[in-house]
């Protein structure tokens, strides 16, 4: 089903202004400015139970209720930096359906009563932000963006914002620090954005997915929404499915879609006549589940999926068959987070760095089951003492896999007993 | 009253509990604080208490529980026995970032926070090369210390996968860094940006590529830099001037006062035995000293670096005397009763002239000596209104740490940041909680973004500023002067003004940007009107401060010396000048001139200066870092310094000279013990009346703490123990209501053509910068600068030479450009080898 999100593999030329707006686009744009006060426009997005699509699943209308009324300018940005290593779902819905993107934007900004709105892509989607800027301009060319919108006082300014190559940027206060001209690096929380976000004024941060979300429904309403998907996790979302799979690819399909119906029905399976072993569901962050007919039949929505021991996150499903073995895995992943780390607090830049060189050898085969032990506590040491996300996140995988996988150490290492010293690979 | 007063304080304070231990204090004080307070300690490495928390580095992570809230009811839950339940996070949080809260407990004892500060330290570690034994900072280190408390005794990190990094990386001549002992606590960027304003460090690249760099030029360009060394928590970064210089355990501390500006820091001293002193102790670095009143933990690189003058190699160590057209070398007997037959004769054609810099003991023993000869005592200076500052100078128990919103600061014709850069710095952290700043001067300053009101003037306007402001509001004076009624058509003057009658508080800085002594004069008497009128006299945190070009000239006008009118003339009328720690000569040839003329000529200095050269008699004295004595800041805080080296052979004191020589007029002074000389000096001195040596030692505890227990708090800046002084009080606060004196106002001269007005720079060629080695590259150039339209029609270019004809002498200086000083005005910095004592006719020429 491509029903919401990417709307446009249906309706050919959807990228393009006149057809999307034949298919009733900007109409519900101009209805919120004329016809409804931005608390209205907040309401509705509250009643559909629509949550961040980012990864963290926060309810998109309470965090816009959030926003300090008492403080002024108040900034709408998006976050486009799509970062995560197996997640490809921004790029197809700013590429291929554009304008409900902006006009998400745009019903957002309205909502929260802000006048200008920044769109902070990542460096290299620097053709896709040219693009955007075309569109921009051509909406402002319409009359669909700019001073005194539809005769109202209503005035809105759209902003592109490219990012210089760190993964930490998707971090939204590093991402603000990085939009303001700073080192990106995350700030402190609490204060959170709605609160003190851009230049220190209330901001509202959402991804991009959440908010080509919001024009239908703003347009059809809360209850079609909810036709979607569960109960807490309602609507669609766009799964990135990549790794040993026939069909990788984005798939549209309703929060609690099962693994199986994702990746056999949809994906077509695993190449090659091999076994699935392993999923990781939010991309590099991701602990990895062991993929046994339980974890098949989980339903993919933000309450499931912590029963099979990991988070749903940005939904990037990453399907691991049993040609891999995990500490190859884990070195990727580990070499990963060593090279984003931003640095600003101990653990995160110092364990991924110590975490870096013990996967390393362990894949190497230059380890001891010691070095495993001594690599699960660096990464239990990191969990849970950094300032922002991206330190546990590093540790997912690792802390994941070695009591999931063990025995794939146990072969790695055979070799080596426990007795050995340690050697260090040349 | 008191115990209702108490209620309401302890109202205002919230109760928690650290490590069972129940502690109030005031709301919005971090947890890492409010442990401090209560003696707990908390350890932290990115954490400093002067600045903004960052939770960075993850050492303070402590348990945190709050009072259970019936989310139902909105009641506290309870339990079985009636007190409230706690509920604790699931994760630690960092004790730096969170505010205290009523009913909170805090755990820095769990087996979950000691596991959790182990494994930070072992984080730290894996990348800390562990050369302690041959670095700089151990034996002070925060890592070093807080590693023997915490974190496990063995490394689990394998040696040859450690990072290694640049270990010798100079930011700039002063501040080197050691790449691989930073531990990335964003400490020393966060102080050069948030604290001093000068953000010329930060971070380049990431993760644990993450390193400190310097991005101006010359690099690490900022007059703070040193005290990024005091905060830095690990051996990164050390001053040039004590790399590799001594270990800290092997240091001597002696408390001292800085005399290079009239802030007068508090400095420690350290010394140590060293061969090439042939084992006697030398100074080895100069550290600040906790004086919240004065400098807080904080000192300027002149202060720190700036102190190799009293050792330098052209010291004196025994008297000349002028025989046959030559000096010589000669006993202290021979060269005193030289000086006693001469001082006898001069009867009242005893002229003495003294510098700055001198101590209260000495400017005493001085107006003796000239009182009982009926001579003149002649304080070597430019700047008027010591006499105004006693009596409405900043009344005691003043703290600039103190002002905020309601109180107002004007600073006018001064560039604060070089002329006495603790001040600019207090003065804008003033603003920034919130008081009303208004700068005044006619070209632009780094003070000048935290003002509220910013007023440009013409150079000669700066006294007719403050009467147009005085006129703003108060009943109109019909003989105002032609500037003040064109100044009182500003409106930005008159809501200026407005603001300074609302305010609470009013302290004025006034300082000598273009000003010569007459032009002083009248500055500060508008100065304190403005003061008095408003009623911003006689009390603390209000007054009037005169930003002194030397750091103890408000001690020479307590004490009764006075600048001189006309200082050529009485220069040579003299039949016996005696010339203490002055070297007009070196400065000025027309004072070089009057110096010759001068009948016998006495001059009593540290170095063979050019007034020296042309002595009759040299007697050599001592420096202060030989004597104990006293200082009077500009904020009328007397304090003590005390010896910390021993005197250079054959040298003396100088209240000991001065009363060797006033034993010939049959004059009994104190010779030998600075306490015994200040005896005399607070009896007959009214504002001084009460005080001695022992008042001047008293210490009470201060905030934040820091000392050698506690250097990963504060940083390695000393505690106070040897005295905080004291605070004057002014003549308004003993009873004296000062009236309103209107000197009439003077136009400024109409000069033809190019006018050169004198400013002040920092780092400039004076007698007491000149022979740092470590600031020499610093220091400015002779130079002139101009506005750039003036410096086109003149072909004259940035940088470029420029000849500048001033007073019949020409010389050969730099152009520089600066858009903000109006046309026609040339500035020229004193001190920087041109002699200009106030607006002067000048030509330029390329």
């Amino acid at each position: 089903m491509n029903e919401i999100l990417l709307r446009h593999r249906e309706i050919n030329n959807l990228d393009q202004l006149p057809i999307y707006r034949q298919h009733k686009g900007f109409e519900t744009f101009k209805r919120a400015i004329t016809a409804m006060k931005p608390e209205e426009v907040t309401e509705i997005v509250k009643a559909s139970g629509l949550r961040g699509r980012g990864g963290a699943g926060f309810p998109t209308g309470t965090k816009w209720s959030f926003i300090d009324k008492n403080n002024w300018p108040h900034y709408v940005v998006v976050n486009a930096d799509e970062s995560e290593p197996g997640t490809f779902k921004d790029r197809e819905i700013m590429e291929s359906n554009p304008f409900q993107f902006l006009e998400g934007v745009m019903l957002c900004a309205y909502a929260v009563s802000a006048n200008v709105a920044y769109i902070y892509l990542r460096g290299e989607f620097w053709q896709l932000a040219a693009e955007l800027d075309k569109h921009i301009e051509y909406l402002e060319r319409e009359g669909l963006l700019g001073d005194k919108l539809f005769g109202s006082e209503y005035t809105l300014r759209i902003h592109t914002h490219l990012g210089a190559g760190a993964y930490i940027c998707g971090e939204e206060t590093a991402l603000l620090e990085s939009l303001e001209g700073k080192l990106g690096q995350p700030r402190l929380r609490p204060p959170f954005p709605p609160n003190f976000g851009l230049y220190g004024k209330p901001t509202v941060v959402n991804n991009v997915e959440t908010l080509a979300s919001v024009p239908l429904i703003v347009e059809r309403g809360a209850e079609w929404y909810r036709g979607f998907g569960t109960e807490k996790s309602p609507g669609t979302k766009v799964f990135s499915l990549s790794g040993n799979v026939e069909k990788p690819g984005n798939y549209e399909l309703p929060l609690g879609a099962t693994f199986r119906e994702l990746i056999f029905t949809h994906g077509g399976g695993i190449p090659g006549g091999r076994k699935i072993k392993a999923i990781m569901p939010a991309g590099a962050s991701s602990s990895l589940i062991v993929a046994d007919d339980k974890a098949l039949d989980t339903p993919m929505d933000y309450e499931s999926v912590p029963s099979v021991g990991a988070q749903l996150g940005s939904a990037s499903i990453i399907v691991i068959d049993d040609s891999v073995s995990m500490d190859w895995l884990i070195n990727k992943t580990v070499h990963f987070f060593q090279h984003e780390s931003c640095g600003k607090c101990t653990p995160c830049r110092e364990g991924t760095y110590w975490m870096r060189h013990l996967t390393e050898r362990i894949h190497l085969g230059a380890a001891n089951w010691n070095d495993v032990i001594l690599l699960n506590e660096v990464a239990t040491n990191i969990k849970g003492k950094c300032l922002c996300a991206l330190g546990d996140f590093a540790t997912e995988a690792v802390t994941s896999s070695i009591a999931r996988f063990k025995g794939d150490f146990e072969n790695k290492l055979q070799a080596a007993s426990v007795d050995m010293p340690a050697k260090v690979g040349s | 009253m008191a115990e209702a007063l108490a209620t309401k304080t302890e109202q205002n304070l919230v109760t928690l509990t650290i490590d069972d231990r129940k502690v109030s204090v005031a709301p919005g004080t971090w947890v890492v604080d409010a442990a401090k307070q209560a003696g707990i300690d908390i350890p932290v490495f990115c954490y400093h208490p002067k600045m903004e928390p960052v939770g960075m580095c993850r050492m303070c992570l402590v348990d945190i529980g709050r009072p259970l809230v019936d989310r139902a009811t909105g009641q506290p839950v309870l339990e079985p026995d009636g007190t409230p339940k706690i509920q604790f996070g699931a994760k630690l949080e960092t004790g730096c970032t969170i505010p205290v809260s009523e009913g909170m407990v805090v755990r820095g004892y769990t087996d979950k926070v000691k596991a959790a500060r182990d494994e930070v330290l072992e984080f730290l570690l894996t990348s800390h090369p562990l050369d302690c034994p041959i670095c700089d900072k151990g034996g002070e280190c925060p890592l070093q210390n807080l590693t023997m408390h915490f974190g496990p005794g063995e490394s689990r990190y394998i040696f040859d996968e450690k990072k290694r990094l640049a270990k010798h990386v100079p930011l700039g001549e002063l501040i080197f860094l050691d790449r691989e002992r930073c531990i990335q606590c964003a400490r020393c960027t966060r102080f050069q940006s948030e604290v001093v304003d000068d953000p010329v460090i930060g971070f380049s690249e990431r993760g644990r590529s993450l390193e400190i760099i310097t991005f101006s030029e010359p690099g690490f360009d900022s007059y703070w830099s040193g005290n990024t060394t005091d905060i830095c928590p690990v051996g990164a970064l050390t001053t040039t001037d004590f790399r590799f210089g001594a270990r800290p355990w092997e240091l001597r501390q002696v408390a001292s006062i800085c005399t290079h500006c009239p802030v007068n820091c508090n400095t420690t001293l350290n010394t140590r035995r060293e061969a090439k002193a042939g084992g006697q102790q030398v100074v080895k670095r100069v550290m600040p000293r906790q004086n919240e009143w004065v400098n807080e933990i904080w000192i300027c690189d002149k202060g720190r670096f700036a102190y190799q003058y009293t050792e330098a190699v052209s010291r004196i160590s025994q008297p000349l005397l002028r025989k046959g057209g030559k000096l010589e070398p000669v006993s202290w007997d021979e060269a005193l009763s030289a000086v006693a037959d001469k001082v006898k004769k001069a009867g009242s054609k005893l002229v003495t002239l003294a510098g700055g810099r001198l101590s209260n003991e000495d400017y005493f023993h001085i107006k003796k000596l000239s009182e009982k000869a009926n001579g003149l005592a002649l304080l070597y200076c430019q700047m008027a209104g010591g006499d105004l500052v006693a009596q409405v100078g900043l009344g005691a128990g003043s703290n600039l740490g103190e002002l905020g919103a309601g109180s107002a600061i004007v600073v006018i014709a001064s560039d604060l940041e070089e002329e006495a850069p603790l001040w600019w710095l207090r003065v804008k952290q003033a603003a920034e909680r919130g008081a009303t700043l208004i700068v005044a001067n006619p070209r632009r300053t780094k003070l000048d973004r935290f003002a509220r009101h910013l007023l440009r003037y013409a150079y000669g306007e700066e006294a007719a500023v403050l009467h147009a402001m005085l006129d703003s509001f108060s009943p109109k004076k019909p003989d105002q002067a032609e500037s003040v009624k064109k100044l009182l058509r500003d409106d930005a003057l008159k809501v200026a003004a407005l603001e300074l009658t609302q305010a609470e508080n009013l302290v004025v800085f006034y300082g000598s940007e273009g000003t010569d002594l007459a032009a002083s004069n009248a500055l500060a008497n508008a100065a304190a009107n403005l003061l008095i009128a408003t009623g911003h006299v006689g009390k603390p945190n209000n007054g009037l401060v005169a930003v002194w070009d030397k750091g103890n000239a408000q001690g020479a006008w307590d004490l009764g010396l006075r600048p001189g009118e006309d200082l050529p003339a009485q220069i040579k009328e003299a039949a016996l000048l005696y010339i203490v720690g002055a070297d007009p000569a070196g400065d000025d040839p027309a004072l070089a001139a009057a110096v010759d003329g001068a009948q016998f000529v006495v001059v009593q200095e540290l170095a063979l200066t050019k007034t020296a050269q042309a002595a009759d008699v040299v007697l050599p004295a001592q420096a202060f870092t030989e004597r104990e004595g006293t200082y009077t800041s500009g904020e009328r805080r007397v304090q003590r310094f005390y010896p910390a080296v021993p005197a250079v052979d054959g040298t003396r004191a100088d209240f000991t000279i001065t009363a060797q020589i006033a034993a010939a007029l049959g004059l009994k002074l104190e010779e030998q013990i600075g306490s015994l000389a200040f005896v005399p000096l607070a009896a007959a001195t009214e504002s001084y009346k009460g005080l001695d040596y022992g008042k001047l030692a008293e210490v009470t505890d201060q905030w934040p703490i820091v000392g050698r227990a506690d250097v990963y708090y504060g940083g390695t800046t000393y505690d106070n123990s040897q005295g905080l002084g004291v605070q004057l009080s002014s003549a308004a606060e003993r009873g004296q209501s000062p009236a309103l004196s209107f000197a009439p106002l003077a136009e400024p001269a109409a000069i033809d053509g190019l006018v050169a007005v004198p400013v002040s720079r920092l780092y400039d060629r004076g007698n007491t910068i000149l022979p740092s080695k470590l600031l020499s590259a610093r220091l400015e150039a002779p130079q002139v600068v101009l506005n750039p339209e003036d410096a086109e029609s003149l072909g004259l270019e940035m940088g470029k030479p420029a000849k500048v004809t001033l007073n019949g002498v020409t010389t050969l200086v730099t152009a520089h450009i600066d858009n903000s000083i109006p046309k026609g005005t040339v500035l020229i910095p004193r001190s920087l080898g041109l002699a200009i004592s106030g607006p002067t006719p000048v030509k330029v020429a390329a």
